[in-house]
Protein backbone atom coordinates (compact mmCIF):
# COMPACT_ATOMS: atom_id res chain seq x y z
CA UNK A 1 0.00 0.00 0.00
CA UNK A 2 1.32 3.69 -0.11
CA UNK A 3 2.28 5.21 2.70
CA UNK A 4 -0.42 7.56 4.45
CA UNK A 5 2.06 10.74 5.70
CA UNK A 6 0.19 13.17 8.24
CA UNK A 7 3.45 16.51 7.88
CA UNK A 8 2.80 19.18 11.27
CA UNK A 9 -0.74 19.19 10.17
CA UNK A 10 -2.63 21.65 11.65
CA UNK A 11 -6.57 22.85 10.89
CA UNK A 12 -8.45 25.90 12.23
CA UNK A 13 -12.16 26.33 11.18
CA UNK A 14 -11.89 30.48 9.76
CA UNK A 15 -11.66 32.56 12.53
CA UNK A 16 -11.40 30.04 15.29
CA UNK A 17 -8.09 28.55 16.91
CA UNK A 18 -6.09 25.54 15.59
CA UNK A 19 -8.82 22.31 15.99
CA UNK A 20 -5.57 20.09 15.30
CA UNK A 21 -1.99 21.52 15.66
CA UNK A 22 1.00 19.98 14.51
CA UNK A 23 0.26 15.63 13.84
CA UNK A 24 2.67 13.68 12.81
CA UNK A 25 2.63 10.47 12.07
CA UNK A 26 3.01 7.54 9.39
CA UNK A 27 0.94 4.37 8.44
CA UNK A 28 2.68 1.92 6.03
CA UNK A 29 1.25 -1.35 6.56
CA UNK A 30 -1.75 -2.73 6.80
CA UNK A 31 -3.18 -2.02 10.32
CA UNK A 32 -6.39 -1.32 12.05
CA UNK A 33 -5.71 1.99 13.94
CA UNK A 34 -7.66 3.35 16.49
CA UNK A 35 -8.24 7.12 16.83
CA UNK A 36 -9.39 7.79 20.02
CA UNK A 37 -9.79 10.95 22.34
CA UNK A 38 -12.55 13.05 24.14
CA UNK A 39 -15.38 14.90 22.32
CA UNK A 40 -14.18 18.06 20.51
CA UNK A 41 -10.34 16.34 20.27
CA UNK A 42 -10.25 16.66 16.12
CA UNK A 43 -11.01 13.38 15.43
CA UNK A 44 -13.58 13.42 12.42
CA UNK A 45 -11.80 16.81 11.32
CA UNK A 46 -8.91 14.24 11.38
CA UNK A 47 -10.39 11.86 9.47
CA UNK A 48 -11.66 14.75 6.69
CA UNK A 49 -8.30 15.95 6.44
CA UNK A 50 -6.70 12.74 5.60
CA UNK A 51 -10.12 12.03 3.27
CA UNK A 52 -9.02 15.57 1.46
CA UNK A 53 -12.05 16.31 2.28
CA UNK A 54 -10.80 19.65 3.81
CA UNK A 55 -7.43 21.68 3.64
CA UNK A 56 -5.36 21.96 6.32
CA UNK A 57 -3.91 25.27 7.34
CA UNK A 58 -0.65 24.23 7.71
CA UNK A 59 1.25 21.22 7.49
CA UNK A 60 0.17 18.39 5.21
CA UNK A 61 -1.43 14.71 4.56
CA UNK A 62 0.75 12.87 1.80
CA UNK A 63 -0.10 9.58 0.14
CA UNK A 64 3.05 8.88 -1.21
CA UNK A 65 4.46 12.04 -2.28
CA UNK A 66 1.48 13.63 -2.95
CA UNK A 67 -0.67 15.96 -0.60
CA UNK A 68 -4.05 14.14 -0.85
CA UNK A 69 -5.91 17.64 -0.76
CA UNK A 70 -3.68 18.66 -4.59
CA UNK A 71 -5.09 14.81 -6.22
CA UNK A 72 -7.82 14.17 -8.38
CA UNK A 73 -11.10 13.47 -6.78
CA UNK A 74 -11.57 10.25 -8.27
CA UNK A 75 -7.93 9.18 -7.85
CA UNK A 76 -7.94 9.88 -4.53
CA UNK A 77 -11.18 8.26 -3.64
CA UNK A 78 -9.91 5.29 -5.27
CA UNK A 79 -7.36 4.78 -2.64
CA UNK A 80 -9.04 6.44 0.52
CA UNK A 81 -12.73 5.31 1.24
CA UNK A 82 -14.27 7.70 4.10
CA UNK A 83 -17.39 6.34 5.74
CA UNK A 84 -18.54 9.73 7.31
CA UNK A 85 -20.35 9.55 10.87
CA UNK A 86 -23.90 10.64 9.23
CA UNK A 87 -25.73 10.18 6.23
CA UNK A 88 -29.38 10.66 5.97
CA UNK A 89 -31.80 8.05 7.58
CA UNK A 90 -34.31 7.89 5.32
CA UNK A 91 -32.29 7.54 2.24
CA UNK A 92 -34.66 6.10 -0.33
CA UNK A 93 -32.27 3.27 -2.22
CA UNK A 94 -31.98 -0.49 -1.51
CA UNK A 95 -28.98 -2.55 0.48
CA UNK A 96 -27.24 -3.25 -3.08
CA UNK A 97 -27.98 0.19 -4.63
CA UNK A 98 -26.52 1.90 -1.65
CA UNK A 99 -22.96 -0.25 -1.76
CA UNK A 100 -23.01 0.02 -5.51
CA UNK A 101 -22.13 3.67 -5.04
CA UNK A 102 -19.12 2.69 -3.80
CA UNK A 103 -17.98 2.01 -7.16
CA UNK A 104 -18.34 5.66 -8.76
CA UNK A 105 -14.62 6.43 -8.79
CA UNK A 106 -14.51 3.46 -11.01
CA UNK A 107 -15.92 4.85 -13.62
CA UNK A 108 -18.69 7.73 -13.50
CA UNK A 109 -20.94 6.06 -16.63
CA UNK A 110 -24.19 6.37 -16.40
CA UNK A 111 -24.74 3.30 -15.62
CA UNK A 112 -22.25 0.51 -13.45
CA UNK A 113 -20.19 -2.04 -15.17
CA UNK A 114 -19.48 -5.72 -14.86
CA UNK A 115 -16.87 -5.55 -12.73
CA UNK A 116 -18.93 -2.85 -10.05
CA UNK A 117 -21.26 -5.57 -9.50
CA UNK A 118 -18.23 -8.16 -9.50
CA UNK A 119 -17.17 -5.93 -6.59
CA UNK A 120 -20.81 -5.38 -5.32
CA UNK A 121 -21.60 -8.80 -4.19
CA UNK A 122 -18.05 -9.41 -2.89
CA UNK A 123 -18.59 -6.53 -0.43
CA UNK A 124 -21.88 -7.95 0.01
CA UNK A 125 -20.19 -11.35 1.05
CA UNK A 126 -17.69 -10.25 2.49
CA UNK A 127 -19.54 -7.85 5.18
CA UNK A 128 -22.43 -10.76 5.54
CA UNK A 129 -24.78 -9.10 3.94
CA UNK A 130 -25.98 -11.26 1.35
CA UNK A 131 -29.32 -11.36 2.90
CA UNK A 132 -29.90 -7.48 2.95
CA UNK A 133 -29.39 -6.96 -0.65
CA UNK A 134 -32.74 -6.26 -1.40
CA UNK A 135 -34.35 -4.60 1.22
CA UNK A 136 -34.56 -0.22 1.79
CA UNK A 137 -31.75 1.03 3.03
CA UNK A 138 -34.24 3.34 5.00
CA UNK A 139 -35.74 0.17 7.03
CA UNK A 140 -32.70 -0.83 8.37
CA UNK A 141 -31.97 -0.75 12.02
CA UNK A 142 -28.56 1.90 12.66
CA UNK A 143 -26.18 -0.97 13.00
CA UNK A 144 -27.52 -2.33 9.86
CA UNK A 145 -27.03 0.78 8.12
CA UNK A 146 -23.56 1.29 8.99
CA UNK A 147 -22.38 -2.46 7.99
CA UNK A 148 -23.54 -1.08 4.91
CA UNK A 149 -21.98 1.62 4.69
CA UNK A 150 -18.74 -0.11 5.60
CA UNK A 151 -19.89 -2.89 2.39
CA UNK A 152 -19.59 0.27 0.19
CA UNK A 153 -16.61 1.56 1.57
CA UNK A 154 -15.25 -2.06 0.84
CA UNK A 155 -16.85 -2.33 -2.73
CA UNK A 156 -15.22 0.74 -2.89
CA UNK A 157 -11.75 -1.19 -3.14
CA UNK A 158 -9.72 1.50 -2.00
CA UNK A 159 -6.71 -0.01 0.05
CA UNK A 160 -7.01 2.47 2.87
CA UNK A 161 -10.70 2.84 5.13
CA UNK A 162 -11.78 5.79 7.50
CA UNK A 163 -13.98 4.87 9.64
CA UNK A 164 -15.89 7.69 11.49
CA UNK A 165 -17.69 5.63 14.40
CA UNK A 166 -18.51 3.01 12.48
CA UNK A 167 -19.78 1.15 15.76
CA UNK A 168 -21.71 3.83 17.41
CA UNK A 169 -25.29 2.20 16.98
CA UNK A 170 -24.31 -1.56 17.19
CA UNK A 171 -25.15 -4.31 19.84
CA UNK A 172 -22.31 -5.97 21.31
CA UNK A 173 -22.70 -9.62 18.73
CA UNK A 174 -22.35 -6.70 15.99
CA UNK A 175 -19.79 -4.71 17.17
CA UNK A 176 -17.47 -7.70 18.23
CA UNK A 177 -18.29 -8.99 14.42
CA UNK A 178 -17.76 -5.70 12.92
CA UNK A 179 -14.54 -5.26 14.81
CA UNK A 180 -13.54 -8.96 13.68
CA UNK A 181 -14.36 -7.49 10.31
CA UNK A 182 -11.97 -5.22 10.79
CA UNK A 183 -9.02 -7.34 11.51
CA UNK A 184 -10.30 -9.30 8.24
CA UNK A 185 -9.63 -5.98 5.98
CA UNK A 186 -6.08 -6.15 7.36
CA UNK A 187 -5.43 -9.49 6.33
CA UNK A 188 -6.45 -8.16 2.96
CA UNK A 189 -4.11 -5.38 2.86
CA UNK A 190 -6.18 -2.76 3.99
CA UNK A 191 -5.57 0.50 6.38
CA UNK A 192 -7.89 0.50 8.32
CA UNK A 193 -8.66 3.83 10.65
CA UNK A 194 -11.33 3.83 13.12
CA UNK A 195 -12.65 6.79 15.37
CA UNK A 196 -14.05 5.52 18.24
CA UNK A 197 -15.18 5.95 21.75
CA UNK A 198 -14.83 2.12 22.52
CA UNK A 199 -11.56 2.02 23.96
CA UNK A 200 -11.85 -1.13 25.43
CA UNK A 201 -12.33 -2.30 21.97
CA UNK A 202 -9.85 -0.27 20.67
CA UNK A 203 -7.53 -1.99 23.02
CA UNK A 204 -8.44 -5.62 22.15
CA UNK A 205 -8.73 -4.99 18.31
CA UNK A 206 -6.21 -2.52 17.16
CA UNK A 207 -3.01 -2.73 16.37
CA UNK A 208 -2.12 1.28 16.88
CA UNK A 209 -3.88 3.57 18.68
CA UNK A 210 -3.48 7.05 17.99
CA UNK A 211 -4.88 9.26 21.08
CA UNK A 212 -6.07 12.83 20.14
CA UNK A 213 -5.87 15.45 23.48
CA UNK A 214 -7.53 18.85 22.34
CA UNK A 215 -6.03 18.73 18.69
CA UNK A 216 -2.50 17.39 19.44
CA UNK A 217 -1.16 13.62 18.97
CA UNK A 218 -1.19 12.70 22.40
CA UNK A 219 0.24 9.21 22.12
CA UNK A 220 0.65 7.02 19.08
CA UNK A 221 2.06 3.39 19.49
CA UNK A 222 0.14 0.27 20.19
CA UNK A 223 -2.86 0.00 22.85
CA UNK A 224 -0.71 -1.26 25.82
CA UNK A 225 1.78 2.21 25.64
CA UNK A 226 -0.53 4.17 24.18
CA UNK A 227 -3.67 3.75 26.43
CA UNK A 228 -1.65 3.78 29.82
CA UNK A 229 -3.94 4.85 32.56
CA UNK A 230 -1.90 7.56 33.88
CA UNK A 231 -2.71 9.24 30.59
CA UNK A 232 -5.95 8.08 29.96
CA UNK A 233 -6.95 9.68 32.99
CA UNK A 234 -5.12 13.13 31.99
CA UNK A 235 -7.02 13.03 28.95
CA UNK A 236 -10.19 11.99 29.56
CA UNK A 237 -10.01 13.00 33.67
CA UNK A 238 -11.73 9.29 34.65
CA UNK A 239 -9.51 7.05 36.04
CA UNK A 240 -8.52 3.99 33.83
CA UNK A 241 -7.42 0.52 34.95
CA UNK A 242 -5.72 -2.59 32.88
CA UNK A 243 -6.92 -5.83 33.98
CA UNK A 244 -5.78 -9.79 32.87
CA UNK A 245 -8.09 -12.30 32.85
CA UNK A 246 -7.05 -16.05 34.11
CA UNK A 247 -5.88 -16.36 30.19
CA UNK A 248 -3.78 -13.77 29.98
CA UNK A 249 -6.60 -11.87 28.04
CA UNK A 250 -5.94 -7.71 29.25
CA UNK A 251 -9.38 -5.83 29.35
CA UNK A 252 -9.35 -1.80 30.30
CA UNK A 253 -12.19 -0.53 32.15
CA UNK A 254 -12.60 3.02 33.59
CA UNK A 255 -14.07 4.87 36.39
CA UNK A 256 -14.02 5.18 40.05
CA UNK B 1 -27.30 -12.25 -8.64
CA UNK B 2 -27.62 -8.14 -8.91
CA UNK B 3 -30.68 -6.75 -11.57
CA UNK B 4 -28.73 -4.25 -13.75
CA UNK B 5 -31.22 -1.59 -13.98
CA UNK B 6 -30.33 -0.79 -17.40
CA UNK B 7 -33.00 -3.23 -18.47
CA UNK B 8 -35.94 -1.77 -16.77
CA UNK B 9 -34.97 1.80 -17.30
CA UNK B 10 -34.96 1.35 -20.89
CA UNK B 11 -38.21 -0.51 -21.20
CA UNK B 12 -40.16 1.82 -18.74
CA UNK B 13 -38.48 4.79 -20.83
CA UNK B 14 -39.94 2.66 -24.39
CA UNK B 15 -43.63 2.81 -23.11
CA UNK B 16 -42.97 6.27 -21.37
CA UNK B 17 -41.88 7.83 -25.02
CA UNK B 18 -44.64 5.66 -26.67
CA UNK B 19 -47.21 7.46 -24.05
CA UNK B 20 -46.21 10.89 -24.26
CA UNK B 21 -46.08 10.71 -28.33
CA UNK B 22 -49.55 9.43 -28.81
CA UNK B 23 -50.40 12.27 -26.46
CA UNK B 24 -48.91 14.97 -28.31
CA UNK B 25 -50.07 13.50 -31.81
CA UNK B 26 -53.77 13.20 -30.88
CA UNK B 27 -54.13 16.15 -28.71
CA UNK B 28 -54.56 18.75 -31.39
CA UNK B 29 -57.26 16.57 -33.39
CA UNK B 30 -59.19 17.72 -29.85
CA UNK B 31 -60.38 21.38 -29.48
CA UNK B 32 -63.34 23.42 -28.53
CA UNK B 33 -63.98 24.96 -32.15
CA UNK B 34 -65.39 21.93 -34.09
CA UNK B 35 -62.75 20.88 -36.54
CA UNK B 36 -63.07 19.40 -39.90
CA UNK B 37 -61.56 16.47 -40.51
CA UNK B 38 -62.49 15.81 -44.06
CA UNK B 39 -60.93 19.21 -44.91
CA UNK B 40 -58.15 18.46 -42.22
CA UNK B 41 -57.38 15.76 -44.27
CA UNK B 42 -57.18 16.96 -47.28
CA UNK B 43 -55.03 19.98 -46.40
CA UNK B 44 -57.98 22.49 -47.08
CA UNK B 45 -58.20 25.93 -45.11
CA UNK B 46 -59.01 26.99 -42.61
CA UNK B 47 -59.19 23.54 -40.42
CA UNK B 48 -55.26 22.78 -42.10
CA UNK B 49 -54.03 26.11 -41.35
CA UNK B 50 -55.46 26.20 -38.06
CA UNK B 51 -54.14 22.59 -36.99
CA UNK B 52 -50.55 23.36 -38.48
CA UNK B 53 -49.90 27.10 -37.81
CA UNK B 54 -52.47 27.17 -33.75
CA UNK B 55 -53.02 23.65 -32.32
CA UNK B 56 -49.49 21.84 -33.37
CA UNK B 57 -47.59 25.00 -32.13
CA UNK B 58 -49.32 24.82 -29.29
CA UNK B 59 -48.97 21.21 -28.35
CA UNK B 60 -45.54 21.39 -28.94
CA UNK B 61 -45.00 24.21 -26.57
CA UNK B 62 -47.55 22.78 -24.01
CA UNK B 63 -44.95 19.64 -24.18
CA UNK B 64 -41.72 21.42 -24.50
CA UNK B 65 -42.16 23.59 -21.53
CA UNK B 66 -43.95 20.97 -19.21
CA UNK B 67 -40.98 18.85 -19.83
CA UNK B 68 -38.32 22.03 -18.85
CA UNK B 69 -40.46 22.53 -15.88
CA UNK B 70 -41.25 18.77 -14.17
CA UNK B 71 -37.34 18.26 -15.15
CA UNK B 72 -36.07 21.57 -13.09
CA UNK B 73 -38.12 20.38 -10.30
CA UNK B 74 -36.76 16.88 -10.35
CA UNK B 75 -33.25 18.62 -10.46
CA UNK B 76 -34.19 20.93 -7.41
CA UNK B 77 -35.45 17.61 -4.92
CA UNK B 78 -32.24 15.45 -6.07
CA UNK B 79 -29.89 18.71 -4.78
CA UNK B 80 -31.56 19.76 -1.85
CA UNK B 81 -33.35 15.82 -1.10
CA UNK B 82 -36.31 17.84 -0.65
CA UNK B 83 -39.87 16.64 -2.62
CA UNK B 84 -41.35 19.81 -1.84
CA UNK B 85 -38.54 21.74 -3.54
CA UNK B 86 -39.84 22.84 -6.79
CA UNK B 87 -39.18 25.88 -9.08
CA UNK B 88 -41.96 27.59 -7.28
CA UNK B 89 -41.13 26.62 -3.77
CA UNK B 90 -37.89 27.65 -3.87
CA UNK B 91 -38.95 31.39 -5.79
CA UNK B 92 -37.53 30.74 -9.12
CA UNK B 93 -40.79 30.59 -11.29
CA UNK B 94 -42.00 34.16 -9.80
CA UNK B 95 -38.05 35.77 -9.97
CA UNK B 96 -38.15 34.92 -13.79
CA UNK B 97 -41.48 36.39 -14.33
CA UNK B 98 -40.66 39.66 -12.21
CA UNK B 99 -38.25 39.94 -14.77
CA UNK B 100 -39.91 39.38 -17.67
CA UNK B 101 -42.53 41.54 -16.19
CA UNK B 102 -39.90 44.11 -16.37
CA UNK B 103 -38.85 43.47 -19.32
CA UNK B 104 -42.36 44.14 -20.80
CA UNK B 105 -43.24 47.06 -18.66
CA UNK B 106 -40.32 48.73 -19.14
CA UNK B 107 -38.88 47.24 -22.90
CA UNK B 108 -40.35 46.40 -25.98
CA UNK B 109 -43.82 45.75 -24.89
CA UNK B 110 -43.94 42.38 -26.62
CA UNK B 111 -45.11 38.96 -24.02
CA UNK B 112 -43.10 36.74 -25.67
CA UNK B 113 -40.11 39.31 -27.03
CA UNK B 114 -37.36 37.34 -27.50
CA UNK B 115 -34.59 37.76 -26.81
CA UNK B 116 -34.80 40.84 -24.52
CA UNK B 117 -37.87 38.81 -21.88
CA UNK B 118 -36.01 35.50 -22.31
CA UNK B 119 -32.53 37.42 -21.06
CA UNK B 120 -34.48 39.04 -18.12
CA UNK B 121 -36.36 35.74 -17.32
CA UNK B 122 -33.40 33.91 -17.25
CA UNK B 123 -31.45 37.08 -14.79
CA UNK B 124 -34.56 37.14 -12.79
CA UNK B 125 -34.47 33.40 -12.44
CA UNK B 126 -30.77 33.02 -11.84
CA UNK B 127 -30.49 35.78 -9.00
CA UNK B 128 -33.06 34.22 -6.57
CA UNK B 129 -31.15 30.48 -7.15
CA UNK B 130 -27.53 31.81 -7.22
CA UNK B 131 -29.17 33.60 -3.50
CA UNK B 132 -30.89 29.88 -2.81
CA UNK B 133 -27.44 28.22 -3.78
CA UNK B 134 -25.51 30.95 -1.59
CA UNK B 135 -27.49 30.33 1.63
CA UNK B 136 -27.19 27.26 1.43
CA UNK B 137 -23.24 26.92 0.55
CA UNK B 138 -22.51 29.61 3.30
CA UNK B 139 -25.22 29.46 5.80
CA UNK B 140 -25.49 25.98 5.70
CA UNK B 141 -29.20 26.53 5.45
CA UNK B 142 -31.64 23.07 6.05
CA UNK B 143 -33.63 22.62 2.82
CA UNK B 144 -36.37 23.46 4.76
CA UNK B 145 -34.96 26.55 5.63
CA UNK B 146 -34.33 27.59 1.90
CA UNK B 147 -37.89 26.29 1.24
CA UNK B 148 -39.01 29.10 3.02
CA UNK B 149 -36.24 31.33 2.05
CA UNK B 150 -37.97 30.82 -1.32
CA UNK B 151 -41.46 31.39 -0.20
CA UNK B 152 -40.35 34.85 1.14
CA UNK B 153 -37.96 35.59 -2.21
CA UNK B 154 -41.51 34.54 -4.06
CA UNK B 155 -43.45 37.21 -1.77
CA UNK B 156 -41.07 40.27 -2.41
CA UNK B 157 -40.95 39.02 -6.55
CA UNK B 158 -44.81 39.22 -6.34
CA UNK B 159 -44.80 42.49 -4.40
CA UNK B 160 -42.47 43.75 -7.41
CA UNK B 161 -44.52 42.44 -10.19
CA UNK B 162 -47.78 44.29 -9.05
CA UNK B 163 -45.69 47.56 -8.32
CA UNK B 164 -44.54 46.96 -12.23
CA UNK B 165 -48.01 46.59 -13.56
CA UNK B 166 -49.29 49.31 -11.68
CA UNK B 167 -47.18 51.98 -13.03
CA UNK B 168 -47.38 50.21 -16.16
CA UNK B 169 -50.01 51.88 -18.68
CA UNK B 170 -53.26 50.33 -19.73
CA UNK B 171 -51.77 48.63 -22.73
CA UNK B 172 -49.03 46.81 -21.12
CA UNK B 173 -51.12 46.37 -18.01
CA UNK B 174 -53.34 43.96 -19.86
CA UNK B 175 -50.29 42.55 -21.54
CA UNK B 176 -48.74 41.89 -17.95
CA UNK B 177 -52.24 40.47 -16.84
CA UNK B 178 -52.39 38.22 -19.48
CA UNK B 179 -48.97 37.22 -19.68
CA UNK B 180 -49.33 36.67 -15.53
CA UNK B 181 -51.82 34.05 -15.68
CA UNK B 182 -49.59 31.31 -17.40
CA UNK B 183 -50.79 30.49 -21.01
CA UNK B 184 -49.74 27.71 -23.82
CA UNK B 185 -50.52 29.98 -27.20
CA UNK B 186 -49.39 29.36 -30.19
CA UNK B 187 -46.08 30.51 -31.22
CA UNK B 188 -43.35 30.52 -34.01
CA UNK B 189 -41.77 27.78 -34.85
CA UNK B 190 -38.21 29.70 -34.91
CA UNK B 191 -39.29 30.01 -30.94
CA UNK B 192 -40.11 26.56 -30.62
CA UNK B 193 -36.60 25.53 -32.26
CA UNK B 194 -34.82 27.93 -29.75
CA UNK B 195 -37.12 26.54 -26.71
CA UNK B 196 -35.99 22.78 -28.10
CA UNK B 197 -32.66 23.53 -27.97
CA UNK B 198 -32.58 25.31 -24.38
CA UNK B 199 -34.73 22.47 -23.23
CA UNK B 200 -32.26 19.28 -24.91
CA UNK B 201 -29.38 21.42 -23.56
CA UNK B 202 -30.73 20.75 -20.06
CA UNK B 203 -31.91 17.73 -20.52
CA UNK B 204 -28.61 16.50 -21.69
CA UNK B 205 -26.20 17.83 -18.85
CA UNK B 206 -29.17 16.60 -16.16
CA UNK B 207 -29.00 12.98 -17.53
CA UNK B 208 -25.24 13.02 -17.37
CA UNK B 209 -25.52 13.86 -13.73
CA UNK B 210 -27.91 11.11 -12.73
CA UNK B 211 -25.45 8.59 -11.66
CA UNK B 212 -24.06 11.22 -9.45
CA UNK B 213 -27.44 12.84 -7.91
CA UNK B 214 -28.01 8.80 -6.97
CA UNK B 215 -24.75 8.96 -4.87
CA UNK B 216 -25.94 12.61 -3.37
CA UNK B 217 -29.22 11.07 -1.96
CA UNK B 218 -26.84 9.34 1.03
CA UNK B 219 -25.64 13.37 1.50
CA UNK B 220 -22.73 15.73 0.93
CA UNK B 221 -20.04 13.58 2.75
CA UNK B 222 -21.17 10.28 1.52
CA UNK B 223 -20.83 12.11 -1.81
CA UNK B 224 -17.83 13.84 -1.07
CA UNK B 225 -16.14 10.21 0.09
CA UNK B 226 -17.30 9.29 -3.52
CA UNK B 227 -14.90 11.19 -5.49
CA UNK B 228 -17.62 13.66 -6.12
CA UNK B 229 -17.65 17.84 -6.15
CA UNK B 230 -20.81 18.00 -4.33
CA UNK B 231 -20.53 21.84 -3.94
CA UNK B 232 -19.89 22.36 -7.54
CA UNK B 233 -23.29 19.67 -8.47
CA UNK B 234 -25.74 21.75 -6.64
CA UNK B 235 -24.60 25.00 -8.28
CA UNK B 236 -24.68 23.65 -11.57
CA UNK B 237 -28.06 21.63 -11.26
CA UNK B 238 -29.33 25.28 -9.68
CA UNK B 239 -28.35 27.04 -12.69
CA UNK B 240 -29.57 24.02 -14.97
CA UNK B 241 -32.56 24.51 -13.60
CA UNK B 242 -32.98 28.38 -13.17
CA UNK B 243 -32.04 28.35 -17.02
CA UNK B 244 -34.85 25.74 -17.72
CA UNK B 245 -37.63 27.76 -15.77
CA UNK B 246 -36.22 30.94 -16.96
CA UNK B 247 -36.60 29.85 -20.62
CA UNK B 248 -39.90 28.37 -20.13
CA UNK B 249 -41.51 31.36 -18.43
CA UNK B 250 -40.37 33.91 -20.87
CA UNK B 251 -42.49 32.27 -23.38
CA UNK B 252 -45.24 30.80 -21.58
CA UNK B 253 -45.76 32.84 -18.04
CA UNK B 254 -45.62 31.45 -14.95
CA UNK B 255 -46.77 27.98 -14.80
CA UNK B 256 -46.43 26.68 -10.84
CA UNK B 257 -46.62 22.66 -9.84
CA UNK B 258 -45.44 20.86 -12.61
CA UNK B 259 -42.21 20.57 -11.19
CA UNK B 260 -44.01 19.35 -7.65
CA UNK B 261 -46.65 16.78 -9.25
CA UNK B 262 -44.75 15.20 -11.94
CA UNK B 263 -41.37 14.18 -10.56
CA UNK B 264 -43.03 13.52 -7.09
CA UNK B 265 -45.89 11.04 -8.42
CA UNK B 266 -43.09 9.12 -11.01
CA UNK B 267 -40.87 8.60 -7.93
CA UNK B 268 -43.70 6.82 -5.86
CA UNK B 269 -44.59 4.95 -9.01
CA UNK B 270 -41.13 3.56 -10.48
CA UNK B 271 -38.74 4.70 -7.43
CA UNK B 272 -35.92 6.81 -7.02
CA UNK B 273 -33.18 6.49 -9.16
CA UNK B 274 -32.03 9.60 -11.06
CA UNK B 275 -31.29 7.62 -14.52
CA UNK B 276 -35.10 6.89 -15.13
CA UNK B 277 -36.47 9.59 -12.90
CA UNK B 278 -35.13 12.75 -14.87
CA UNK B 279 -36.04 11.28 -18.48
CA UNK B 280 -39.39 10.21 -17.12
CA UNK B 281 -40.18 12.95 -15.79
CA UNK B 282 -39.21 15.12 -18.57
CA UNK B 283 -41.46 12.78 -21.26
CA UNK B 284 -44.73 12.70 -18.50
CA UNK B 285 -44.01 16.23 -17.36
CA UNK B 286 -44.09 17.50 -21.43
CA UNK B 287 -47.52 14.99 -21.40
CA UNK B 288 -48.60 16.42 -18.37
CA UNK B 289 -49.25 20.02 -19.58
CA UNK B 290 -50.15 19.07 -22.73
CA UNK B 291 -53.07 17.17 -21.32
CA UNK B 292 -53.42 20.09 -18.74
CA UNK B 293 -53.63 22.72 -21.68
CA UNK B 294 -56.25 20.52 -23.70
CA UNK B 295 -58.09 20.70 -20.55
CA UNK B 296 -58.36 24.20 -20.08
CA UNK B 297 -58.98 25.00 -23.71
CA UNK B 298 -61.97 22.50 -24.01
CA UNK B 299 -63.80 22.32 -20.49
CA UNK B 300 -64.86 25.10 -20.68
CA UNK B 301 -64.59 26.23 -25.25
CA UNK B 302 -64.71 28.28 -26.52
CA UNK B 303 -63.42 30.30 -22.92
CA UNK B 304 -60.15 29.00 -22.66
CA UNK B 305 -58.84 28.67 -18.92
CA UNK B 306 -55.10 29.80 -18.87
CA UNK B 307 -53.39 26.80 -18.29
CA UNK B 308 -51.29 28.05 -14.98
CA UNK B 309 -54.94 28.42 -13.33
CA UNK B 310 -55.40 24.27 -14.51
CA UNK B 311 -52.11 23.11 -13.18
CA UNK B 312 -52.78 25.59 -9.91
CA UNK B 313 -55.91 23.87 -9.46
CA UNK B 314 -54.31 20.57 -9.30
CA UNK B 315 -51.41 21.03 -7.84
CA UNK B 316 -52.30 23.31 -4.74
CA UNK B 317 -54.50 20.10 -3.33
CA UNK B 318 -51.49 17.67 -4.38
CA UNK B 319 -49.01 20.19 -2.01
CA UNK B 320 -51.33 19.95 0.86
CA UNK B 321 -51.55 16.29 0.60
CA UNK B 322 -47.72 15.92 0.05
CA UNK B 323 -47.33 17.82 3.24
CA UNK B 324 -50.07 15.73 4.93
CA UNK B 325 -48.48 12.46 4.28
CA UNK B 326 -45.37 13.09 4.84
Amino acid sequence: MIPLSLEALQFAYPGQPPVLHGIDAVADTPAVIGIVGPNGAGKSTLLDLIAGQRTPTAGQCTLGDQPVHGLPRELLCRQIAHVPQLVPADVPLTVEQVVLTGRLPHGSGLFESEADYAAMEQALRHTRLTAFRGRPFAALSGGEKQRVLLAAAVCQAAPILLLDEPSAHLDPENEAAMWELFGELKQTGHLVLVVTHHLALAAQHCDRIWLLDQGRLAADGNPCAALEPARLEQVFRVPFHWHQNPEGRVFLTYGH
Amino acid sequence: MATDPRRPITALLAVAAAAALAVTVLTPFLGGSGMDYGKLWRGESPDWEIFLNLRVPRTLLAFLAGAALSLAGALYQAVLREALATPSSLGVTSAAALGAVAAIALGSGEETGFPLVWIAALAGAGLVIALVAALARIQRFSSFTLLLTGIALSGISTALILLLHSLAGITRSFQIAHWLMGGIDAVSYPVLAALAAAVALGAAWSIRQARLLNVLMLGEAWAAGRGIDHRGLNWQSFAVGAWLVGTVTAITGPIGFVGLIVPHLLRRLCGPDYRLLLPLSLLAGGAFLVLCDTLSRTVLAPVEIPVGVTTALLGGPFFVWLLWSR
